[in-house]
């Protein structure tokens, strides 16, 4: 059974169609790219996955594990184990990045019938996720995101996933923004998390974060819909001849 | 207690029935000399006191109820409140099978202990849980350093002389209509005495002298801090109180004098009324605290409760260099209507005070952050640091500022910060795909929104305050 079986879903946001049904397996163990031009529904799919309420599922469905996922709240998905890397992510003033933490690590225990941890044991468990996105302690009594720089902000959603431990990551975008350093300590960190029974599903406009997290597939979407699938090297060849050729032979323009 | 109009609170005494013994300590309902020498005399007072009573009634009588603050309720009958009630005459339940199940949930949802949920309820509480004991051992620590920590009619019997110099200093009984209604027919409510050079070893609470926590719905406060004292003080509870009043016009006085520091938090969270706006408590205090040289006085409130709240703890900065602090975290949610800020009156040189508000509305419900700040012409080099935040939850209610600036020198600073948010579908989108459900994720962002005024209450008082919240805010998002 595949861990993520996504069959012709449609979605939109408001009156305006995203996605026209894409269509796409994902199994454990295996690292998707989905690229593609601006505009072409890339982050729309991420944020389906995860349960945005902004957009509105119109056709199709998404069997995660077996299950009904766009039946799920989008804390019972995260709870199952479905994390979003977001593109842009939220600040929560006033609230600790290690309350936070501890909040997202404690529902997830909960989920699996586990007992939560107290602020004392949570110390022990941030020492090991630190070392993922090479960061010092002084990070946790920062307010989450506030006042972060786009890299650092990346950082944290790195951090969190190596709190939260997903089954199924998806990156969205989570190289826009980034240093050379950042996407290097950014791209080891996702790799330092990758298990054989995970799956990663990295959303990028370029090539160059893949140069670090190498996919094992490579879907290219344009206008809503996957209209090229190959290996890795078709992140190359995109690099080298951009979208246009590719929006030529979908025969469609991305939506603006 | 889902409904605590007045008229059917008296109903229900009358339905139930007192008997004999009973009547003797409880009197007609209604209001006039006659009633409020009758309070002065069931207490034993001395003549100056029913003087000051009867003083504060006769001018209480030429006075008008306030209809500035922005909130709408129907009129009030004052001649059809029982004002006095001796707290030994309160019905009792059987157990807590009893209460209103609601309340129950709350209780445990908050985690109060099995026999603090009695007291609270209303249940009969048995002699194993001996409270009495409690506030006797801390008494005795206290009168070591001699710290006077009692109720008031026993500060009246016990330390007139501080009473009678003290009483009405900060509030006069012609201040306001309910200061005035309280200062005539006011039951009992607590009293402290810091002397001089003393540090309180203790954070004093009403809760240690639980046996005369019921000091109904006219409570008198008076905390005086003697030169150079320390005294924190914490009113209330974190548990919904069973209450039956729908009237409470309290009044809270506090005397910094020379170099003294007096810190006052307050959690409040009085029955709200249902979801339809029945019922619940109509609260009006008139708190108020003065300042003396190099004195600071610090007011920090998290008012959750109450179907009506009017309130503005103010500091009066009488003396040189005097500090005046205001934090609040005020939360409407269903009904409710709060009309709440404080007033900062700088009279000293160079005195300071700041001013957070955190006012957070939910539900229907409407809240307003009124304050006023004053610099007199003597008060030179003084400064006032205001921020005034509000949060919306939902699209049906409302947040109001009404900030008064009066500035009569030249020499003076004040600053004013304000802000609206209404909180982001994208941060409880955000919360939820880190597994938290909406409502943990809006008492998430919500406790964030107030963290600078938490970080003001004692330590257990924050962690109770955090966990009303989420409970205050249950079901504000549909």
């Amino acid at each position: 059974m595949s861990m993520l079986e996504i069959r012709n879903l449609s979605a939109s946001a408001g009156e305006r169609e995203i996605l026209r049904g894409v269509s796409l397996t994902v199994n454990a163990g295996e690292v998707h790219a989905i690229m593609g031009p601006n505009g072409s529904g890339k982050s729309t799919l991420a944020q389906v996955l995860a349960g945005h309420p902004s957009y509105t599922v119109t056709g199709g469905e998404v069997t995660y594990e077996g299950e009904d996922l766009l039946d799920l709240e989008p804390e019972e998905r995260a709870q199952k184990g479905v994390f979003l890397a977001f593109q842009y992510p939220v600040e929560i003033p006033g609230v600790t990045n290690a309350y936070f933490l501890r909040a997202a690590y404690n529902e997830i225990r909960k989920a699996k019938g586990l007992e939560e941890v107290d602020p004392m044991d949570f110390i022990d468990v941030l020492e090991e996720k630190l070392k993922v996105v090479e960061w010092g302690p002084e990070i946790m009594s920062r307010f989450v995101n506030a006042g972060f720089s786009g890299g650092e902000k990346k950082r944290n959603e790195i951090l969190q996933m190596a709190v939260m431990e997903p089954k199924l990551a998806i990156l969205d975008e989570t190289d826009s923004g980034l240093d050379i350093d950042a996407l290097r300590i950014v791209a080891s960190g996702v790799n330092r998390l990758r298990r054989p029974e995970n799956a990663t599903i990295v959303v990028t406009h370029y090539q160059r974060l893949l140069n670090y997290i190498v996919p094992d597939f490579v879907h290219v979407l344009v206008g809503g819909r996957i209209v090229k699938s190959g290996g890795k090297e078709l992140a190359l060849e995109l690099e080298a001849r951009g979208y246009e050729w590719i929006e030529d032979l979908a025969g469609t323009g991305a939506i603006a | 207690m889902t409904s605590p109009s007045v008229e059917s609170l008296v109903q229900r005494e009358y339905k139930y029935g007192f008997v004999t013994d009973i009547e003797a300590d409880s009197i007609p309902k209604g209001l006039s000399e006659d009633v409020v020498r009758l309070i002065s005399g069931k207490k034993d007072e001395p003549a100056w006191l029913l003087e000051w009573r009867l003083k504060a009634y006769r001018g209480w009588l030429k006075m008008t109820e306030p209809h500035w603050p922005n909130v709408t309720y129907k009129p009030i009958d004052y001649q059809n409140v029982i004002y006095y009630s001796a707290p030994k005459n309160k019905t009792k339940l059987a157990s807590l099978d009893d209460a209103d199940p609601k309340l129950i949930e709350t209780y445990q949802k908050l985690g109060i202990p099995l026999n603090e949920q009695k007291l609270l309820a209303g249940v009969a509480v048995d002699a194993i849980f001996d409270s009495v004991s409690v506030g006797t051992t801390y008494k005795a620590r206290l009168m070591e350093q001699g710290i006077i920590f009692c109720s008031f009619s026993e500060a009246v019997r016990e330390h007139p002389e501080l009473v009678q110099k003290y009483l009405g200093s900060v509030v006069p009984a012609s201040d306001n209509f309910f200061a005035a209604l309280n200062s005539a027919v006011f039951s009992d409510g607590s009293f402290v005495y810091v002397p001089k050079g003393v540090r309180c070893p203790m954070e004093l609470s009403t809760y240690f002298r639980i046996n005369t926590a019921e000091t109904g719905q006219f409570e008198r406060t008076l905390i005086v801090a003697d030169e150079g004292a320390y005294v924190s003080y914490l009113e209330g509870c974190t548990a919904p109180k069973r209450d039956e009043n729908q009237l409470h016009a309290a009044v809270v006085e506090l005397v910094a004098l020379p170099g003294a520091t007096i810190k006052y938090s307050t959690v409040q969270n009085w029955y709200a009324g249902d979801e339809h706006g029945v019922g619940g408590i109509f609260n009006f205090v008139t708190k108020r605290g003065k300042a003396m040289e190099k004195a600071k006085i610090s007011w920090t409130q998290v008012e959750t409760g109450s179907a009506i709240t009017w309130k503005y703890p103010s500091v009066i900065l009488q003396g040189d260099d005097s500090v005046g602090e205001f934090y609040s975290v005020a939360v409407v949610n269903g009904r409710q209507q709060a009309d709440t800020g404080t007033k900062m009156i700088h009279i000293g040189k160079n005195s300071k005070s700041t001013v957070v508000s955190k006012g957070i509305s939910a539900g229907q419900g409407n809240s307003s952050y009124r304050g006023l700040v004053k610099m007199l012409p003597r008060a030179s080099g003084s400064r006032n640091y205001t921020q005034c935040d509000s949060m919306l939850i939902g699209n049906k209610c409302g947040a109001h500022t009404f900030p008064y600036i009066d500035v009569q020198n030249a020499t003076s600073d004040v600053e004013h910060e304000a802000s609206t948010s209404k909180i982001g579908e994208d941060q409880i989108f955000y919360c939820k795909q880190r597994g938290l459900n909406t409502e943990n994720a809006i008492s998430l962002i919500v406790n964030g929104f107030c963290k600078e005024v938490f970080k003001e209450l004692p330590m257990e008082f924050a962690v109770e305050a955090q966990k009303l919240l989420g409970v205050s805010l249950e079901g504000s998002v549909g």
